[in-house]
């Protein structure tokens, strides 16, 4: 049963963040999502400390508030300061992160936090947590339940405002000429993404969250030319890695997080090389074959 | 020689546009009237692209305003069509010409409206017209410079708006391509729509466009072509170069000079 909870938490955090990591990896802005997800930690140190409880939703608060602020901060530097945008993005979150880090180190007593913790995450520790009707019923894990809502929101986000993300990430330019307010979805796709990274983040470990906003969309944007199929064989990746990697962590006795980014880089790498547009086979094709239908 | 309009398709009134607080268009005063044909003209760096940009709404003014079939933009949206520089968009983008065209739908669905049956085979219908059918349900990666300008003007059709602002659309294209485009926007303009381009290349300018508008950063002329293309005005916009490169090419066709120098 332990083994169910677990790759369910990880198939829930690979499906959400690979859907929006598919919008993100589209504007060239993957790197976001480890901005994000490291810049929210002062804000889950700040809601604890004010709130004084590990209460899940004033920590998302917190952190979602701080999340919103850091792509606030990277896109102000970027267009005000006209700092390149990668530039931004590494000054912003490195700040952030290591103001969080001060934060822990200051109130290390009062703090229920460490480095440790939020950076690898423990998801190990998932099925340990579950929530009980009144009667005394499981209802199992208490994370599954939030990162499940998580996910429906997600994908309430992308389904209702399909073509709203599409037309802003593939021409923010004529979007706006059209009346689509690419400020307005910008800021919706990264509170999703916040949401998203500090909901994952207690189980999963902020380095997972950026493997899994980025790996999935990545390997699925070279197997497909559909925006849709992309959105659903990023989710598959996911599924597989989070199944792979706990499989391959059991069989190693490694740590479960890591397994299931290392199984992802290899979907991806498997992807890279066999791509049916890029991969070797069709390079191959394209060396034999070289009269393809003549493109002018 | 600057030609006002009544009842214009487009008017400027007193555009002043900054770039990193360096001013690049200063004062831009101009009418264009509706049914034509127009071209933007002027040397590169002369603020072509920001104007259309500007009237967009798509970079702030500093002053003066724009306004379409004399009302601001934000009321006319679905009448104006705007095409960028085919440069401006990553084309490995998933997605189908077809897909393409269909966002020139999404102007006239509400928010979180999809798009029908109905407006896929006008999407359909507008590749047809620039020749497109056939590359429908091709990834636009995998389509050539003019075939992915056609995709555009695709999408600008498929707005089916009165008046199209187009950035460049014959920069990077084969010359059957820029035929079957300039024919497009002839056609276009002969069913009541207006059409203002953005244009780099003075030699055919003359024969493309029914109005012109001169620019370098200041507006130097506006009004029909025939008492626009002038070499005065012409000089005034591409400030005396245009006489050095004239004369130049006059010198080579004359005694006919290598191109380049022999290596001896």
């Amino acid at each position: 049963m332990d083994a169910f909870w677990i790759i369910l938490t990880g198939s829930l955090v690979a499906i959400s963040c690979g859907t929006l990591g598919c919008y993100l990896v589209l504007r060239k802005m993957a790197m976001v999502g480890d901005a994000i997800s490291h810049a929210v930690l002062p804000g889950i140190v700040l809601a604890f400390l004010f709130s004084g409880s590990r209460d899940p939703f004033t920590m998302l608060l917190g952190a979602g508030a701080v999340g919103l602020l850091s792509t606030f901060l990277i896109e102000t530097i970027h267009r005000r300061g006209q700092l390149q945008e990668d530039a931004s993005i590494g000054v912003v979150f490195t700040f952030l992160f290591a103001v969080g880090v001060i934060l822990i180190s200051m109130y290390a007593g009062q703090v229920d936090l460490d480095q440790d913790c939020v950076l690898y995450g423990e998801i190990a520790y998932v099925p340990l947590d579950l929530l009980y009707t009144k009667s005394g019923a499981s209802l199992g894990p208490r994370t599954v339940w939030i990162l499940g809502g998580v996910l429906l929101a997600v994908i309430a986000l992308v389904s209702f405002a399909y073509k709203e993300l599409a037309a802003t990430t593939f021409d923010s330019q004529f979007a706006a000429a059209i009346g689509i307010s690419t400020t307005l979805w910008h800021y919706a796709l990264m509170g999703a993404v916040s949401l998203t990274t500090v909901a994952s983040f207690e189980s999963v470990g902020a380095v997972l969250v950026v493997a899994f906003l980025v790996i999935p969309p990545a390997t699925a944007f070279l197997l497909t030319d559909k925006l849709p199929v992309m959105l659903g064989l990023s989710a598959v990746v996911g599924i597989l890695s989070a199944a792979g990697g706990y499989a391959l962590a059991v069989a190693i006795d490694g740590s479960i997080a890591g397994a299931m980014a290392v199984v992802g880089g290899a979907e991806f790498a498997l992807a890279l090389l066999f791509s049916p547009r890029y991969g070797i086979p069709a390079r191959i094709k394209r060396k034999t074959h070289e009269e393809l239908p003549s493109v002018s | 020689m600057i030609i006002h309009v009544e009842n214009p398709a487009l008017e400027i009134h007193n555009l002043t546009v900054s770039y990193h607080r360096k001013p690049v268009l200063w004062d831009i005063d101009l009418t264009v009237p509706q049914g034509t044909l127009a071209g933007i003209i002027g040397p590169n760096g002369a603020g072509k692209s920001t104007l259309i940009k500007s009237v967009m709404g798509l970079l702030p003014a500093d002053s003066g305003y724009a306004q379409m079939f004399g009302e601001p933009l934000d009321r006319v949206r679905r009448r104006v069509s705007y095409v960028p520089q085919r440069e401006s968009v990553d084309w490995d983008f998933p997605a189908s010409a077809l897909d393409v065209a269909l966002m020139g739908r999404y102007a006239r669905l509400g928010l979180f409206r999809r798009p029908r049956a109905a407006d896929r085979e006008m999407a359909m219908d507008c590749l047809k017209k620039v020749g497109m059918d056939g590359f429908a349900a091709r990834q636009i990666s995998q389509l050539s410079g003019g075939q992915q300008q056609r995709v555009f003007l695709a999408r600008a059709l498929a707005q089916d708006a009165d008046l199209y602002l187009m950035d460049e659309p014959f920069a990077g294209i084969d010359a059957a391509t820029e035929a079957a485009v300039i024919q497009l926007l002839t056609e276009m303009k002969q069913a009541g729509k207006t059409v203002i381009v953005v244009h780099h290349d003075l030699q055919s300018a003359a024969d493309y466009f029914d109005w012109i508008v001169l620019l370098n950063m200041r507006l130097v002329a506006s009004g029909p072509t025939d008492q626009i293309f002038t070499q005065e005005l012409l000089e005034r916009a591409y400030g005396g170069r245009l006489n050095v490169l004239s004369q130049v090419g006059e010198l080579l066709q004359k005694q006919q000079f290598p191109a380049r120098e022999r290596k001896g």
